[in-house]
């Protein structure tokens, strides 16, 4: 997938989640601030988005970083990296 | 000890006449069954019965998502028919966050289409836990209905979880009262709600007890007393009513609706055949807890499911109480049973024929049953002046619940 795909599977499963307008889903919104997402939501995310990829966002670290619609785009793509390298040829 | 008395300023429905009150009403009064043809239960292997009564869709996206999503079907019920009962009794946000607002509600078991969900990605799929939203958790917790309630309501007093199978509503308006009588709490919404699955008809059907004729016109199926029935025909809903305190009630200067003047519950000796002589005690202990006698009751509106026993049972008792002074009528001829929701749906019911002077009849009674003989059972609408009803729900697990419910007066 390219970089664009990513971004574009990433919001539209987040936009499907929580009922947001795509919008909103600017890089710089925050989801606790501007979303009005909480803990609870933060987990359906992980699983929402997991299902969306295929591979497993098991690090629960890492997640309590991100902050922003901008911060979880860069995790993903990160992510989808590490998987695509893990992945046999 | 009773110390304050416990009026109605609140009622919310939801059934398969639709959202709120008025259609409800209008419904019975109109005589419509509320039963349908239900496609998806016909190819459910050993199941024998395919009607059922379902709520037509809801506008749910009027509930924020941050309230639905831990909200199954029947907490959407609840919280519906929750709301339009705070919205007819006036209440604030600010009053239902002050602590002295609460809720008992329940259902009979927790929502089967999120359980069946969770477990088909459990074992079906084989994916164990990791596809399963953490909401999930939220719609199956014994306490979903009510806790959902709450939440959504801002409720912050006490929020009780009273299941007790098809008897949940009358249990629950029953503890309810009590912790307004004993001056606990100043309101209490009070009911209970329920969804239709398979398996909640399926668990009718293991017993025998539900209706499987499957008549051509599915509104002739659910019979109370009639010589033709032959079991419950399930239904889903949700009904609230919001009980005050008398005092409280005064103060705010909201109408009075009724009032709830007795209540009893206790426990008969089988878990599934009904018990006479225990139901028969709770009807007296009701009346008794309101000062009241049977010469007191000017109607009786039946917990009548159209099982063989239980009305017979039923018919047999109130016949040895009341003999045949009292009219009496089921509302399960038009609705079905709609389980835990049943209680405070038909008292919401009882409390619009005592206010508008009429008594609905029961639906399909048609030729009355030797077998619930001796009783005044009401096959039509009439006018009647109304004071003092009694409600009587009685569930499997051996639960009977009866109210007194009284015209208001100061």
């Amino acid at each position: 997938m390219k970089r664009s795909q990513i971004v574009e599977l990433i919001d539209s499963s987040l936009a499907e989640e929580f009922e947001l307008d795509r919008d909103e889903l600017k890089p710089e919104a925050s989801f606790i601030e501007d979303l009005e997402l909480d803990s609870l939501d933060y987990v359906d995310m992980v699983v929402a988005l997991e299902q969306a990829f295929g591979f497993k966002l098991k690090n629960k670290e890492d997640l309590k970083q991100i902050r922003t619609v901008g911060d979880l785009h860069e995790y993903i793509l990160k992510k989808y990296e590490e998987f695509k390298q893990g992945e046999p040829e | 000890m009773q110390v304050q008395r416990v009026v109605i300023t609140g009622m919310g429905v939801v059934s398969a006449y639709g959202r709120g009150l008025d259609p409800f009403w209008s419904g019975l009064r109109q005589g419509k069954s509320g039963i349908e043809y239900s496609p998806e239960l016909k190819d459910v292997p050993g199941l024998g019965s395919c009607i059922s009564g379902r709520v037509p869709e809801l506008p749910e996206k009027e509930i924020p998502r941050r309230y639905r999503r831990s909200m199954s079907g029947m907490s959407l019920f609840a919280a519906f028919a929750a709301l339009e009962a705070v919205r007819m009794a006036g209440l604030e946000e600010e009053y239902l966050a002050g602590g002295r607002v609460g809720v008992s509600m329940s259902s009979t078991v927790n929502s089967p289409y999120v359980l069946e969900d969770v477990f088909r990605k459990y074992l079906v799929h084989g994916t164990g836990v990791e596809q399963i939203r953490s909401t999930n958790f939220f719609k199956i917790m014994n306490h979903s209905c009510a806790a959902n309630v709450a939440q959504y309501l801002g409720i912050s007093g006490r929020v009780i979880s009273p299941g007790a199978a098809c008897a949940t509503g009358g249990q629950a308006i029953a503890l309810g009262a009590e912790a307004i009588a004993a001056g606990k709490q100043d309101v209490m919404l009070c009911g209970g709600a329920d969804e239709v699955h398979p398996l909640t008809v399926g668990t009718f059907d293991m017993m025998d007890a539900a209706s499987v004729r499957n008549w051509d016109d599915p509104g002739r199926a659910s019979r109370p007393f009639d010589s033709d029935r032959d079991g419950v025909v399930c239904s889903e809903g949700g009904g609230v009513l919001l009980l005050e305190s008398l005092p409280s009630a005064l103060k705010r200067g909201v109408p009075i609706l009724g009032e709830i003047a007795g209540w009893s519950m206790n426990c008969a000796k089988d878990l599934v055949s009904p018990d006479p002589r225990t139901m028969r005690e709770c009807i007296l202990s009701a009346l008794q807890s309101a000062g009241a006698t049977p010469g007191d009751v000017d109607y009786i509106n039946a917990h009548a499911t159209s099982t063989i026993q239980g009305d017979a049972d039923e018919a047999a008792v109130l016949a040895r109480i009341f003999e045949n002074r009292v009219p009496v009528s089921s509302l399960k001829g038009h609705l079905g049973h709609t389980m835990a929701a049943s209680g405070a749906l038909e008292t919401a019911a009882v409390v619009k024929m005592m206010s508008d002077g009429v008594l609905v009849g029961t639906r399909n009674l048609e030729n009355i049953d030797p077998d619930c003989a001796g009783i005044n059972l009401i096959q039509e609408d009439c006018t009647k002046d109304v004071h003092a009803v009694l409600k009587n729900n009685f569930a499997f697990g051996g639960i009977n619940t009866a109210l007194f419910i009284r015209r208001f007066t100061a």
